[in-house]
């Protein structure tokens, strides 16, 4: 059951230059657990778009299957959705933009939903270069069965039940870089300084913007020995939250010291390692970018941040030349060669 | 019986040695002849060295279902010679190279064999390897043109047409018509018993194949988004889509004013359609049975969250791979009932070219008007081989309906926007596409259940009534979609056919010679699924009804029987489902084996 945020709010609340509050940018209530960090990413949503001033029903939001899929319903009511099935919401996406190249598109997905069954169709949508934004909600696990082990799950991550993962874990944001995503970035649902501003920039991004977002599930996936445990590092990320990331289109600053390494020990005491961007970093060299991955990842570490960058713009429209304007605007005129084509053609078939 | 205008020919080739061109070549020329043909290309699933056929059935009195029997083979496959010489019928005749002996084996006392040397006379004539191996099969087109009294001019004209442009081609070809020719004249007597003489039967008919016919409906019904995987028989759809937009839909830029896309998969494919129409545009794909299977999920969505598609499903021989280079009717149950959870599907059944092409425009408004899921299940002999049909008509007054779709001005007057509210009681609700209005009108699409306004719920009292709203659809559907054809009205009899797509040509056929055995059979050529009024009555009002498909489980009847509430044991297969085209020959056979046994 979906239910209806009150329509109730301060009447003080800021409007943004088209005149609307956060209030225009919200959708129903949530009905993940309490604390879910995918709340926060649709929070993030809220607030990128809002602070962006995008019209919401110029925006379409989509999504797979499992709990990360469900929050289009939670963010931008008055944007359309659609909540595909299990592991397409690439195909989806891509046939909506090809009928449209003109609405923003927001692909919300999980990592069960992305790097297991929906793997084929991911990989593809980022080598075409789609021009959208792919969120992934990756806490390794698969929440609304109940807490399996899901693919990005790290090799030795224990679960809630005590077994641990034996399999190697799939970098999603490596994958992406290697198949051309001319975006790439990671984050961590709690560290909403971070967060909002990584969307903001993969929004205004002409291409595939693809944007791996740690998000602890609470639920299954928050114990001792779980490499996604975070529901203690939500708190801390607050006072590790530091960073300043500014959007592309303008410049890249960083408010906490170039280089430095962010280790948060958890209550329960494991520990996180949040690389930040580091000085001198350009995101715009593709080997440096697929370097500090491994390099991170050979450390125990995850890389956060704008992870790699290309301006070059030319996104699957570009390759396919088709029309600049909609297709879906296109009228009767414009798309049936009428009957004295067809009568030219009959001639041809005698 | 004169064997004027009415004998099969068939061409045993290797597949990937260019006889497609040379066999084709014969098969106009007897279409410019006016005298009606269909040829049928029976092809492995190979690109080159497996044996190939060219089968060519011409037929004064009109008939273009495939004609068990050969009258005439010609043979330039020594992998397939064996089979070849049994193919001919009695007094026919057995065409083939003898620049190497025939093998004592092969010889029949009851057939003609024709030696030509079409190998040593290449080698001699040509220097070329790929020229020699390319002028064999024009020269075998020479030397039947002689037997069979084909018009040389109609060769040349052809010719001319086949390379324009590329002018420097025709006089090696004309050359290699004429080896053939001499050869003819010199060492046989022609023509033929089997021949043809020029007629005015065809009409302003054309020739042309299903697919290509699809493709081209698609750009008339306003296709915009095409995305496909390849998959044999099917790819033609796409391709043919992409060949005739390329040329049709190109705007003032220079930009193309469609997209389509080579999909990775079906599943992707279906998506991308899905996608695409729940945005606004209107889009297919083209698939065959495999693609069906993988497309199920997806379908189920679209026919629950009421999302337009159209596909294009050209069917070949299963299950699994099957025969994939064969032809059946046997994806009818799998699309029908596709995907989980209580599921229907619109069909529409093209028996022609003409069809294929009217049905696959119609189909977009269908999909549109339905907001579901509409499958044009056309097959690969209706698909790959050439037909002739009458010619494409557009109604240049007709506009495209699409559908009930709210803009903003609509949703400006009201209050509250439910996606699913039955507000016309016809079972059909009306959508907005995204981006429409600033603050009316979106919704989340979704395969779970939800009530009036899209709001997810798993209140069983809203799912129900869902799922009786898209019952309620069904019946409206019944009456958008194409109604069957009947025929033999004022001989009213009390046994009946039903057939439909390509059995069509067979079937009337085989209800034509039964006539003439004083057996009389109504018939109904269904177009469509789900069946109307008509159908159901047709089959109450005779005592038995022949229900003529290719398949071995008998779909259809099966079909019939869920749906229409009626007397299984009233309704009697007949089946054909070895992968070849069903003959008229074989429909009688069953028939009055039914007959026999009821009588």
């Amino acid at each position: 059951m979906s239910f209806l945020r009150p329509k109730f709010r301060h009447p003080h609340l800021p409007t943004n230059e088209l005149g609307y509050t956060t209030t225009e940018y919200e959708g129903s209530l949530s009905t993940l657990c309490a604390g879910c960090g995918h709340d926060s990413i649709s929070a993030a949503i809220v607030q990128a778009c809002f602070e962006m001033n995008i019209e919401p029903h110029k925006v379409a939001k989509l999504s797979g299957i499992g709990c990360s899929s469900k929050t289009p319903a939670y963010f931008l009511g008055n944007s359309h959705g659609f909540n595909t099935v299990h592991g397409r919401m690439p195909s989806v996406a891509t046939g909506a933009n090809l009928a449209n190249r003109d609405l923003i598109y927001l692909g919300v997905s999980g990592d069960g939903d992305t790097a297991s069954i929906g793997m084929g169709q991911f990989v593809h949508a980022v080598r075409r270069n789609l021009n959208m934004v792919y969120i992934v909600m990756n806490n390794g696990c698969y929440g609304l069965t109940k807490g399996q082990d899901s693919a990005t799950a790290d090799r030795g991550s224990k679960s809630k039940a005590g077994s641990v993962n034996p399999f190697e874990s799939i970098d999603l944001c490596g994958l992406a870089l290697e198949l051309g995503a001319s975006f790439v970035g990671q984050s961590f649902s709690g560290d909403k300084e971070q967060l909002i501003p990584l969307i903001k920039a993969a929004m205004s991004h002409k291409g595939f913007a693809f944007v791996n977002v740690i998000s602890p599930c609470v639920t299954f996936n928050n114990n001792v020995g779980s490499t996604k445990s975070y529901d203690y590092v939500r708190q801390h990320m607050e006072a590790t939250a530091t960073v300043d990331f500014v959007p592309m289109m303008t410049e890249i600053t960083a408010s906490y010291e170039q280089g430095s390494d962010a280790t948060i020990s958890m209550h329960d005491g494991t520990l996180l390692h949040l690389h930040k961007l580091a000085d001198g970093w350009d995101p715009s060299d593709k080997l440096s970018a697929i370097h500090a991955l491994q390099h991170a990842r050979n450390e125990a570490k995850v890389l956060t941040g704008l992870i790699y960058y290309s301006a070059d713009g030319h996104e699957l429209h570009d390759v396919l030349n088709s029309s600049e304007r909609p297709l879906n605007s296109l009228r009767q005129e414009e798309l049936c060669p009428g009957v004295a084509k067809l009568e030219e053609i009959n001639k041809g078939l005698r | 019986m004169s064997m004027i205008n009415d004998f099969v020919v068939r061409f045993a080739n290797v597949n990937g040695t260019g006889s497609a061109s040379a066999n084709y070549l014969f098969a106009k020329s007897i279409f410019r002849m006016g005298i009606p043909m269909s040829p049928k290309n029976i092809f492995p699933s190979n690109i080159q060295g497996l044996p190939t056929w060219y089968e060519v059935r011409v037929s004064e009195r009109g008939y273009l279902g495939r004609r068990e029997g050969v009258d005439v083979c010609v043979s330039v496959n020594p992998q397939s010679m064996k089979q070849d010489v049994a193919c001919v019928k009695p007094g026919g005749y057995f065409l083939y190279d003898n620049t190497k002996p025939l093998a004592a084996e092969l010889i029949r006392e009851d057939i003609n064999y024709l030696g030509i040397p079409l190998m040593a006379t290449c080698n001699r004539e040509y220097t070329d390897p790929r020229q020699r191996q390319l002028f064999k099969n024009v020269m075998y087109v020479g030397a039947l043109s002689a037997l069979l009294q084909i018009e040389f001019g109609v060769l040349e004209e052809l010719l001319a047409e086949q390379f324009a442009g590329k002018e420097k081609l025709i006089a090696p070809n004309v050359k290699a018509l004429k080896l053939g020719i001499d050869y003819v004249h010199e060492h046989f007597t022609y023509p033929l018993p089997m021949r043809v003489e020029r007629r005015d039967l065809v009409g302003n008919s054309i020739l042309t194949t299903g697919n290509s016919a699809s493709g081209l409906g698609a750009v008339y019904g306003g296709a915009t988004v095409v995305a496909w995987y390849p998959i044999t028989p099917s790819t033609s759809v796409a391709e043919a889509f992409h060949e005739y937009a390329d040329e049709l839909r190109i705007d003032a830029d220079g930009r193309t004013n469609f997209a389509i896309v080579q999909a990775e998969d079906e599943l992707a494919a279906i998506g991308m359609v899905i996608g695409a129409s729940w945005n606004g545009s209107r889009s297919f794909t083209a698939t065959s049975g495999p693609g069906v299977s993988l497309m199920n999920e997806f379908l189920g969505l679209a026919y629950f969250a009421e999302v337009p598609v159209v596909l294009v499903d050209v069917q070949r021989t299963g299950p699994s791979t099957g025969m994939p280079t064969r032809t059946q009717q046997s994806d009818l149950t799998i699309a029908a009932y596709a995907s989980h959870g209580d599921t229907k599907h619109v069909m529409l059944f093209p028996s022609t070219p003409t069809e294929c092409f009217d049905m696959t425009a119609d189909s977009f408004d269908l999909a549109e008007r339905l907001q579901t899921p509409i499958m044009i299940m056309s097959d690969l002999d209706l698909g790959m081989n050439d037909h002739m049909c009458t010619p494409f008509q557009w109604d240049e007054h007709s506009e495209y309906d699409r559908g009930k779709v709210y803009s903003a001005e609509d949703l400006d007057t009201i209050k509250r926007y439910g996606r699913y509210q039955d507000v016309d009681h016809d079972g059909i609700p009306y959508r907005t596409i995204p981006g429409v209005h600033a603050t009316k009108g979106s919704y989340v699409v979704r395969g779970s259940s939800r009530d009036e306004f899209a709001v997810y719920t798993e209140d069983s009292a809203a799912y129900m009534r869902n799922m009786d709203r898209l019952s309620k659809k069904w019946e409206t559907a019944k009456t958008l979609v194409h109604a069957p054809q009947r025929y033999q009205e004022k001989d009213a009899s009390t046994s009946g056919a039903l057939f439909f797509g390509t059995t069509t040509d067979s079937a009337q056929e085989a209800l034509d010679i039964l006539k003439a055995s004083g057996i009389v059979i109504d018939a109904l050529r269904l177009r469509a699924f789900p069946f109307n009024n008509t159908v159901a009555e047709f089959v109450r009002s005779h005592d038995r009804v022949f229900v003529i498909e290719q398949n071995r489980d008998g779909q259809m009847r099966s079909l019939l029987t869920t749906e229409l509430n009626v007397d299984p044991a009233k309704l009697l297969s007949v089946l054909n489902y070895d992968g070849m085209p069903i003959t008229a020959e074989t429909i009688t056979s069953q028939i009055l084996h039914h007959l026999n046994q009821t009588s």
